[in-house]
């Protein structure tokens, strides 16, 4: 009931959302079960971060080019571009890390393999390599980040105030983010293996803070909860759960709970109808009363999910269902209702 | 909305159909789709098996699959029709894919490859295997001839028909070669990319450890004698897919991404001469009441102060025929393209579906009976 009482829950400023812990952290990682809108949260995030004219990178891992899309440029190449300015002179770009590539970098630069290295790409053997030991590609993919966010320009200053990440789902992120189990995979010496130890540090550290974006509903919520288990197990800091597409209540509290049971008197909302100038017949008043008990049913169902993520004690930013979402215009507006709630 | 309708009714019935494949992108209701189809035919007097792959726990519940046991169980339930059945599992990766390794092999073989470490990341992790036993199982189901009907789901491929695919993938792997080449590198490898790929190969060993590699080519050995055999059967379940007996249906939401994967699949299926048989158009918001967007908002600012409760259920009237325009516009940009393939619209239910009453509404809005 709680939830229902606060009406603007959406949209009212929070500012305690957004703690401490999130302003201090410079790599943010997304996660979120398939279908939550992870990939438009973490670019709306990552134009939120860069409002106040700062430079923010935003890293995408599973070769989807879904940022490309997002943003409406042409696939993303492995490099770091431009894709957004923010509101305030802030700056977006945008990188989809290739494991194929980072491998290659990697031993260009500790075997000096030169060119040899695209003949191996054409055979397969990159492929080869992370297929017989995933975590391998774990390893080179948050290996990426982690150079992305330790990187210093010739001022000596971070060349990225902060790096948000577009993570696996919440069914491998704590794999993912796992580094040390992965290692297990490599051989016990070696560059990638160094390499792989600072990776570990840097994510346990307070510099890392990693964010769950879900619906409210079932099966996402319940992929919420079991994943911030698993990532507090280990050791991982949880930052905010960002609730994605939620309803905003039309009714007021007492309205809801009558509607959900079909129970909205009729004879009023006729009467509240020709006031309005429509003169109602039993079908549109059918009609209307059904429409809000879907609307009332679905309010109330997201109540108590909403219940089930509060009890975590982790603190809710929520971002409204847009009727238009999943293009640019969305995105712009998700950082704006992020910026509303505290996120700076 | 010129399409043609998807009637679903027909083709779960028609004796013919032994197997419905759903797929589409994650979250998109594939998998209570499949299930309520499942439960459509079963009422109708059909001995029906659901494949599902990662049922939400309350429909698991539901179906009576609290545990993962790899073959269909008996779903408790009074079907509408008195010869009707409702079989249901979950699939079990690792274990379908020891059965298939048990299948092709003497035991002492197999034991011997369920027992090499590289066995665990070829069942488990690599891309595609859930795809791949998703078909083998259903393979296996068909072949007992035990149901009328077999209605498969799908995992929610990152690409389009990955379990069209994983076998074939699966097989280029294990060839060898790559295994072969890096386990000796001496061998005529030199050839073909001269001193690099030593250095490669000296590069992989340091990293991945040369123990992996052994472990890697000794599977290798173990099974290659198999893979005349899976080669046999992947193509064996390739025909199926593609003979009268099968359809697909891909299933969508009406927004963008989902509506782009579902026009890969469209694409790809059809490629493959894969029988489609439509586009299930999930929970979407057609308006219940007939009231025009300007008449809605004029009336609601006349009664902001007047009748809250009105205005709100206006508003609630109003956000739907916003909500409906953009479906539609969706579906318009749609069936531009896929100007010939029939589509039923499924409008949503109010909360999760996850009792057999909910899963009945579903069907009873799929078949439109």
């Amino acid at each position: 009931m709680t939830t229902t009482d606060r009406r603007t829950a959406g949209t009212a400023a929070e500012p305690s959302s957004w703690t401490a812990g999130c302003r201090r952290a410079r790599l943010h990682v997304i996660t979120g079960k398939g279908g939550t809108g992870k990939t438009t949260v973490a670019a709306a995030l990552a134009l939120a971060l860069a409002s106040n004219g700062r430079r923010v990178l935003l890293i995408e891992v599973e070769e989807r080019q879904g940022i490309a899309r997002l943003f409406d440029v042409p696939p993303l190449p492995y490099e770091e571009r431009k894709v957004a300015i923010a509101t305030g002179g802030g700056e977006v770009r945008a990188l989809a890390v290739d494991v194929e590539a980072a491998l290659l970098e990697y031993f260009a630069m500790f075997y000096n393999l030169g060119f040899a290295g695209r003949s191996l790409k054409k055979m397969g053997a990159v492929e080869f390599a992370t297929t017989l030991a995933p975590g391998l590609r774990d390893v080179l993919l948050t290996g990426k980040a982690k150079e992305t966010v330790t990187r210093r320009g010739s001022d000596n200053k971070p060349v990225y105030d902060e790096v948000v990440m577009d993570a696996p789902p919440t069914g491998r992120v704590v794999t993912f983010l796992n580094v040390t189990g992965a290692m297990s995979d490599l051989a016990k010496r070696g560059p990638i293996h160094s390499q792989a130890e600072g990776v570990v540090r840097l994510l346990h550290s307070p510099d890392t803070i990693v964010h769950l974006v879900t619906l409210l509903e079932d099966m996402p919520v319940t992929e919420t909860l079991e994943a911030i288990a698993h990532l507090r197990e280990t050791g991982l800091q949880v930052g905010n759960i960002i609730i994605n597409a939620a309803t905003e209540p039309l009714l007021a509290p007492a309205a809801l709970k009558a509607a959900a049971k079909g129970q909205l008197d009729r004879s009023k909302l006729a009467a509240g109808l020709r006031d309005g100038g429509i003169e109602p017949d039993e079908e549109l008043l059918a009609g209307l009363a059904t429409q809000a008990e879907e609307h009332s049913v679905r309010v109330l169902d997201e109540a108590d999910c909403r219940a089930q993520l509060a009890a975590t004690g982790l603190p809710l930013l929520t971002l409204p269902r847009l009727v238009d979402g999943g293009d640019l215009g969305g995105v712009y507006e998700l950082a704006d209702r992020l910026a509303e709630q505290g996120v700076r | 909305m010129t399409g043609r309708v998807l009637d679903l009714g027909p083709v779960l019935a028609d004796r013919r159909t032994k197997i419905v494949v759903t797929c589409g992108s994650g979250g998109v209701g594939k998998t209570t789709t499949a299930a309520a189809m499942a439960l459509w035919a079963a009422d109708a007097g059909r001995k029906v098996a659901v494949l599902t792959i990662d049922p939400a726990k309350r429909l698991a519940q539901a179906l009576g699959l609290e545990e993962l046991d790899n073959d269909p169980r008996r779903v408790d339930i009074d079907v509408a029709h008195q010869d009707g059945q409702l079989w249901a599992m979950m699939l079990d990766t690792r274990r379908t894919f020891d059965e298939m390794v048990a299948a092709h092999s003497t035991p002492e073989r197999a034991a011997a490859i369920l027992a090499n470490p590289f066995y665990k990341v070829i069942s488990t992790s690599f891309s595609g295997t859930q795809e791949y036993m998703a078909m083998e199982k259903l393979s296996t189901l068909a072949a007992t001839g035990q149901f009328d009907l077999i209605v498969v789901d799908t995992p929610p491929s990152r690409s389009a028909l990955d379990f069209l695919d994983a076998p074939q993938r699966l097989s280029s792997f294990m060839d060898g070669r790559m295994i072969k080449m890096l386990a000796t590198p001496s061998r005529g490898v030199m050839k073909i990319v001269g001193a690099g790929f030593a250095l490669f190969s000296k590069a992989v060993t340091t990293v991945l450890g040369g123990q992996m590699l052994q472990d890697a080519a000794q599977f290798v050995q173990l099974f290659e004698d198999m893979f005349g055999g899976f080669r046999e059967r992947a193509q064996a379940t390739y025909e199926l897919l593609r003979a009268a007996g099968t359809k697909f249906v891909v299933v969508s939401i009406c927004e963008a991404e989902s509506l782009r994967e579902a026009s890969y699949f469209a694409d790809r299926l059809r490629a493959e001469h894969m029988p489609l048989a439509g586009l299930i158009l999930n929970r979407t918001h057609p308006p219940l009441a007939d009231l025009s967007l300007g008449t809605t908002e004029a009336a609601t600012k006349k009664l902001q102060a007047k009748s809250a409760v009105t205005a709100g259920v206006l508003t609630i009237h109003s956000e739907r025929l916003a909500a409906r325009a953009a479906e539609l516009h969706m579906r318009a940009r749609f069936d531009r393209v896929h100007t010939d393939l029939p589509v039923v619209e499924v409008p949503a239910l109010p909360s999760d579906a996850h009792d057999l009453p909910a899963l009945r509404e579903i069907a009873r809005r799929l078949t439109g009976t």
